[in-house]
């Protein structure tokens, strides 16, 4: 048994034979051309060619993986005409007097290197896509046919690199996993894979000799295992068959309304703390996000994050998002999730200190970044906003003046915004008490049953000495839900719960005869919640 | 000759598929459409000239469009570019 470290591009296992995938190397014959034009001549008509077989792929990708894959393939046919390849083409032809393949592959070689020279690594990885037009070039040049079969028994493709080509026109039900040694997590394989949901590992130090041995694909790890041992395999089969069931199961409930038998409609949204899950969010079907942390802008970096670089996160979150509600809940820091440029002090009890939005209230210049990032961010989908900790009408009622100031400074710069509904988290005591008024402030409430839990039963979730009378389901958590959802309603706010208890899949029926009408959870646990929806039954 | 300037807002930059557009825009017009960046210049038709700047977010680009419909031009491109890049 040996093991190999890879970068993972797709979680999942995956179990099988390995297939070495030797690339035809294409030797290049240089000789010279009597009839340049004739030449010329049939390196027009292999364009055609190349062209009318990028068209296809363009068409089978449209198909099988949507049309923000595909367009790699528009870029190969605006590469294939562009006129800085073509003219190196026509020149060498002509000066040289040399054969069309040579032209191309000394063409498609100055172009790659000049891609793989690039310092930024989406630049660099763009070579490959010079390589596969000219690549094909070749192989209609030559004559040679372009579709490779990988047998009939599915494999463990192995290989240096794959071009995007190369990827869609293998046939998917005989892949099991990609495993390559060149790439990035930008290339369009890597992006191909993530899309087809295949098991993928980039930067795996690969050996032609293993073609035909058994290998176990980890991709949560990032672990490439060849020869396993009988304990190992027993092993990753058990967490495939886990791991089966669970697409089975979401096969089965993808597309399906998240409704109660008689009807009762409830948002299931997902909680993301940043915008790596996104695509996590889209593949477990979830109607939103309910809780976007922001905290990981903050956190990740040395000094504050800019309006600009906020922004784009929050963009690209609400554009991925297509339209679908994006809740992003304004900077949650102090208390366990410190940042040394914040410089906050030591505190002896930071649960109940300077955290969240007292920091911002008290620190607007922070805010206010953030606010207009956001705002700036709600024209390009549709995004609310929520704050952590309220304890009153008071800080709501700064908070909103604070928004509005930040709408008319973009309204006198001329910077469009969207609707943005404004909501409050509900984990405080006193925010359930005076839930009631909060209600006439806000758009909406979102229950957060962790810190909730914590101050209502005075138990530090950090001391396990505790952990055996942390109660979650105490009545007194219920009672209080019940009391914002009712309060919540009077006032015409929609209610929902991003807590870890939104997922507790035992309280769902119950949560929903309360009249919850939102529920947020981890994306993994997206699924699971809609099958207790679609069993419940809102109406006695 | 017209002129302005823009600051590419889009993460990866100018990459792949706006490139792969912009260039069908620029192919559109009579007049020669330039981009500057880096210190580079790059026709606008031509899709390795304008990839092979590298220009990245953040990244201020001077276009410019000389010719017959040269207004025309600058009000598409500046058009593409904010809806795009």
């Amino acid at each position: 048994m040996e093991q190999f470290e890879g970068k993972a591009i797709y979680n999942g296992v995956a179990i099988g034979k390995i297939k070495y995938y030797a690339k035809s190397e294409q030797q290049v014959k240089r000789y010279k051309v009597e009839d340049v034009d004739a030449e010329l001549e049939r390196y027009e008509k292999a364009k055609e060619e190349a062209g009318r077989q990028i068209e296809e792929l363009r068409q089978k990708a449209l198909a099988e993986v949507g049309e923000d894959n595909a367009m790699i393939f528009e870029v190969h046919a605006i590469m294939l005409e562009d006129e800085d390849y073509n003219e190196s083409v026509y020149n060498i032809i002509r000066s040289d007097k040399v054969n069309a393949e040579y032209a191309v592959a000394a063409t498609g070689d100055n172009f790659s290197l000049m891609f793989a020279e690039m310092e930024d690594e989406y630049f660099k990885a763009r070579a490959v896509d010079v390589k596969d037009v000219s690549e094909r070039l070749l192989r209609v040049l030559s004559g040679e046919s372009s579709q490779r079969t990988t047998g009939v028994e599915p494999v463990i493709l192995v290989a240096e690199d794959l071009a995007p080509s190369e990827t869609v026109q293998m046939d998917k039900s005989k892949i099991l996993a990609f495993i390559t040694r060149e790439g990035s997590a930008n290339s369009h394989t890597a992006i191909l894979a993530r899309t087809m949901n295949i098991p993928a590992l980039i930067g795996v130090d690969i050996r032609q000799q293993w073609d035909g041995c058994v290998g176990i694909v980890d991709g949560r790890e990032g672990l490439f295992i060849v020869e396993p041992d009988a304990a190992t395999l027993e092993k990753y089969k058990g967490e495939q068959k886990k791991e089966r069931e669970n697409l089975e199961l979401l096969q089965s409930l993808k597309g399906l309304p998240d409704e109660t038998k008689d009807g009762r409609h409830i948002e299931l949204y997902a909680n993301i703390g940043s915008v790596g899950d996104v695509a996590g969010v889209l593949a477990n079907d979830a109607a939103g996000i309910g809780l976007f942390r922001s905290e990981f802008l903050y956190l990740e970096k040395d000094n504050y994050p800019s309006e600009e670089e906020q922004f784009q996160v929050y963009k690209t979150v609400a554009r991925n998002m297509a339209g679908k509600k994006v809740v992003i809940r304004t900077l949650d820091i102090g208390a366990d999730k410190q940042a040394a440029y914040f410089h906050l002090d030591h505190e002896e009890n930071p649960a109940m200190g300077y955290r969240a939005i007292r920091i911002c209230l008290d620190r607007r210049d922070i805010f206010k970044v953030q606010l207009r990032a956001l705002y700036r961010a709600s024209a390009f989908g549709n995004i609310a906003v929520m704050f952590p900790m309220i304890i009153s009408e008071k800080e709501v009622q700064e908070i909103k003046k604070i928004c509005g100031e930040v709408r008319g400074e973009l309204d006198s710069s001329g910077i469009q915004y969207g609707q943005v509904e404004l909501g409050v988290m509900i984990e405080t005591p006193a925010a359930v008490m005076i839930s009631d008024r909060l209600a006439k402030e806000v758009d909406f409430f979102s229950i957060g049953t962790n810190d909730l839990t914590q101050y209502t039963l005075a138990i530090d979730r950090q001391n396990p000495k505790l952990d055996s009378i942390y109660d979650a389901h105490h009545p007194a958590i219920l009672q209080m839900i019940q009391m914002v959802i009712d309060n919540g309603h009077k006032e015409g706010c929609w209610v929902g719960i991003c807590g870890e208890l939104g997922a507790d899949i035992t309280l769902t029926e119950q949560f929903i005869r309360m009249g919850i009408d939102e529920l947020s959870v981890s994306p993994s646990f997206i699924l699971p919640v809609r099958k207790a929806i679609r069993e419940s039954v809102y109406q006695r | 000759m017209q002129e302005f300037r823009y600051v590419i807002t889009d993460e990866i930059g100018i990459h792949a598929r706006p490139a792969g557009l912009l260039v069908k825009e620029a192919k559109g017009f009579d007049s020669k459409i330039t981009l500057e960046a880096n210190g580079k210049s790059a026709d606008a038709t031509r899709l390795m000239s304008v990839m092979g700047m590298g220009v990245k977010q953040g990244t201020e680009v001077v276009i410019k469009a000389e010719g017959p419909d040269e207004k025309a031009a600058a009000a598409k491109m500046e058009e593409f570019m904010k809806a795009n890049l």
